[in-house]
């Protein structure tokens, strides 16, 4: 599909959108990491960017799980909440190392998708997006109880704010700026390896599932097992961008487990478009900025994202970056 | 602790069991032939006790509120199956699952602005607010039994609709083959718009009936839909019998756990949920591999 793509676009003679759409679509990796290396210079405040990268990895994870597999979760908070939690509790309690903290956070996102993946991959469709949301919730209610470990209702509050170890020295990353290059190392990290495994013959497997599930078992792979490990590194990724938020506010909030938490990250990468590595960051970019402009104008901003979300649904269901290339496509059709 | 005591929270639980079994049924005759997940069920559901908040307000009988609820509900479901849901069939069956999901936030959103993020006191009326006194031992609260007898009466309704009537005859048919029953020249796209409409209303009286007896703020409905969902799952996906049962089992459970151990209330139907499905995947009534 992709190269497909990439091809009708290098066909055209032309015209200064077909060349960007065609170089992100052959090199999104590398288009990705250039464009945020800029990114925080031109937005007006280093928060923003930091979020919209941090949101940018989980519905990156996120949509391992959607775009990649086809699979519709509805509790991906849980493995965004767990690696939140984990890493502060790591960080409080047990050792104020960073990446310790991170792994930490990763693999217990890994490890939670892995049980709940146990209960929920053998049902698809509807029922599996039931049913994560379902187990999600059980989550979100055992850490509101559970107020010893984590705070419960409060939140889980003073998180360290931990320098970050390098070999030889430690570098500060309480400057926003640092801080964001930090995040933007693991986002690249994870869309090195991403590419590596989607680019395997592990990743056409995944596409196989998505496309069509029966065909790809008669072919003889264990279509469930692919779909499993797909969760799995879904959760990891979604671990990984928990831990991060929880670095980066000081603090877990209980509505990071909270059902809403994964409709949002539904929202944002429906929004981008699945299926792809920067619709995530442009559905993440495009959902942040709304919130931060309307919520600065009324109380009532969900009303304006909701309904920019039912017409993305009604109208533009590949969301923005799927439309992008739908209308380059065409137009690259006409020409040829 | 002593029989009373007892009787007394099986009794609460049969009532909310009851809330669950008109709010799953209302999900489940939708899912069934629609095949799409009402995410904004929980949104009309608060609708449904918000309009009763307003004609209880202006009007002051409980009683007229008991009709406008699933009566204005009702006919949103009609305006919101036309317009909104109608031009998603036929493409994947994830998307009506996420418009209405967009939906209920916006529904929420217009809830708060025009009623506030406060709770809403919401009385029952004066006839059903003293207790019922049974031999001397047992006061149950007469709206609570009055709310049982009610929702058993809405069930013994529909079920007399879907199994003894022709239109009853078309929509059981249109669950099993929508494709047959096209052919035989029957409007399939009336048929979901009229069972959305039932659904909806369902969830509105839900929401009228659950307005005394629980607090009425805008985000009444999102922990009651996560409740519903796992009331649908435990009873099997579109099962009505299904969602009956599950419905009371869930509420008896959840309120004798709020009885013996307060913390576990919130998280022991997610419990029950997660040993029903190891044991029966497709839930208690559920026919194996629907819609996946």
């Amino acid at each position: 599909m992709q190269t497909q793509q990439a091809e009708v676009g290098a066909g055209a003679p032309g015209g200064a959108w077909d060349r960007v759409v065609d170089l992100v679509s052959r090199y999104p990796v590398t288009v990705i990491t250039i464009f945020f290396i800029i990114f925080p210079f031109v937005v007006p405040y280093k928060a923003l960017a930091t979020q919209i990268i941090i949101w940018g990895l989980f519905a990156l994870g996120y949509n391992v799980c959607l775009g990649y597999t086809g699979m519709l979760s509805f509790g991906h908070a849980a493995y965004f909440g767990v690696g939140a939690y984990t890493l502060g509790i790591v960080l409080i309690r047990l050792w104020e190392n960073l990446w310790f903290g991170l792994a930490c956070a990763t693999f217990m996102g890994a490890f939670t998708a892995l049980i709940l993946g146990f209960m929920c991959i053998k049902r698809k469709g509807i029922y599996f997006a039931l049913l994560t949301l379902a187990f999600a919730q059980l989550l979100y209610f055992l850490a509101f109880q559970w107020v010893d470990l984590t705070g419960g209702d409060n939140g889980l509050r003073h998180i360290p704010a931990v320098p970050l170890p390098l070999p030889g020295f430690t570098v500060d990353i309480q400057d926003p700026l640092r801080f964001y290059f930090l995040v933007l190392f693991f986002v690249v990290l994870a869309l090195m390896l991403l590419q590596r495994v989607l680019q395997s013959p592990f990743g056409r497997v995944l596409e196989a599932v998505r496309e069509n599930d029966p065909r790809a078992r008669s072919c003889g792979y264990e279509t469930t097992n692919v779909r499993w490990m797909a969760f799995i590194i879904s959760g990891a990724i979604s671990g990984l961008a928990g831990g991060l938020y929880a670095l980066y506010l000081h603090f877990v909030g209980i509505e990071t487990l909270y059902w809403v938490t994964s409709g949002q990250i539904l929202m944002i990468t429906l929004l981008g478009g699945m299926g792809s590595f920067i619709g995530p960051f442009i559905g993440a970019g495009v959902f942040l900025f709304l919130e931060d402009v309307l919520s600065a104008i009324t109380d009532n901003w969900m009303i304006f994202l909701g309904t920019i979300f039912i017409l993305c649904v009604l109208f533009f269901p590949e969301g923005i970056w799927g439309s992008v290339m739908k209308l380059v496509n065409r137009s690259a059709g006409k020409k040829g | 602790m002593d029989l009373s005591v007892i009787v007394m929270q099986l009794f609460t639980g049969l009532s909310l069991g009851m809330l669950y079994v008109l709010l799953a049924l209302g999900l489940s005759i939708i899912f069934g032939l629609l095949t799409v997940v009402n995410f904004a069920h929980g949104a009309m559901y608060m609708w449904g006790a918000f309009i009763g908040v307003f004609t209880v307000t202006w009007t002051g009988s409980f009683w007229l509120a008991l009709i406008m609820a699933p009566l204005g509900v009702g006919m949103y479901g009609l305006i919101v199956e036309r317009w909104l849901i109608r031009p998603l069939y036929g493409r994947d069956i994830n998307y009506p699952l996420l418009l209405t999901f967009g939906l209920q936030l916006i529904m929420i959103e217009v809830t708060r602005i025009f009623f506030g993020t406060s709770d809403h006191p919401f009385n029952a009326p004066d006839i059903l607010s003293m207790p019922l006194e049974v031999m001397g031992i047992f006061y149950f609260p007469a709206y609570r039994v009055f709310l049982i007898i009610f929702t058993g009466v809405i069930c013994a309704v529909l079920w007399y609709f879907l199994e003894r009537t022709n239109l009853g005859l078309v929509i059981r048919a249109g669950t099993r083959d929508p494709l047959m029953v096209r052919a035989l020249g029957i409007d399939m796209n009336r048929i979901w718009w009229l069972v959305f409409g039932i659904g909806s209303a369902l969830a509105g009286l839900a929401g009228i009936l659950a307005a005394p007896i629980r607090s009425v703020y805008p985000e009444m409905g999102v922990a009651m839909l996560v409740e519903c969902f796992v009331v649908t799952v435990i009873g099997g996906m579109g099962s009505l019998p299904g969602a009956i049962v599950a419905g009371i089992l869930l509420g008896l459970v959840s309120s004798l756990t709020t009885l013996i151990y307060p913390q576990m209330a919130d998280i022991v139907i997610f419990l029950v949920m997660a040993v029903v499905l190891l044991v029966r995947p497709s839930g208690l009534f559920g026919k194996a591999g629907l819609l996946e």
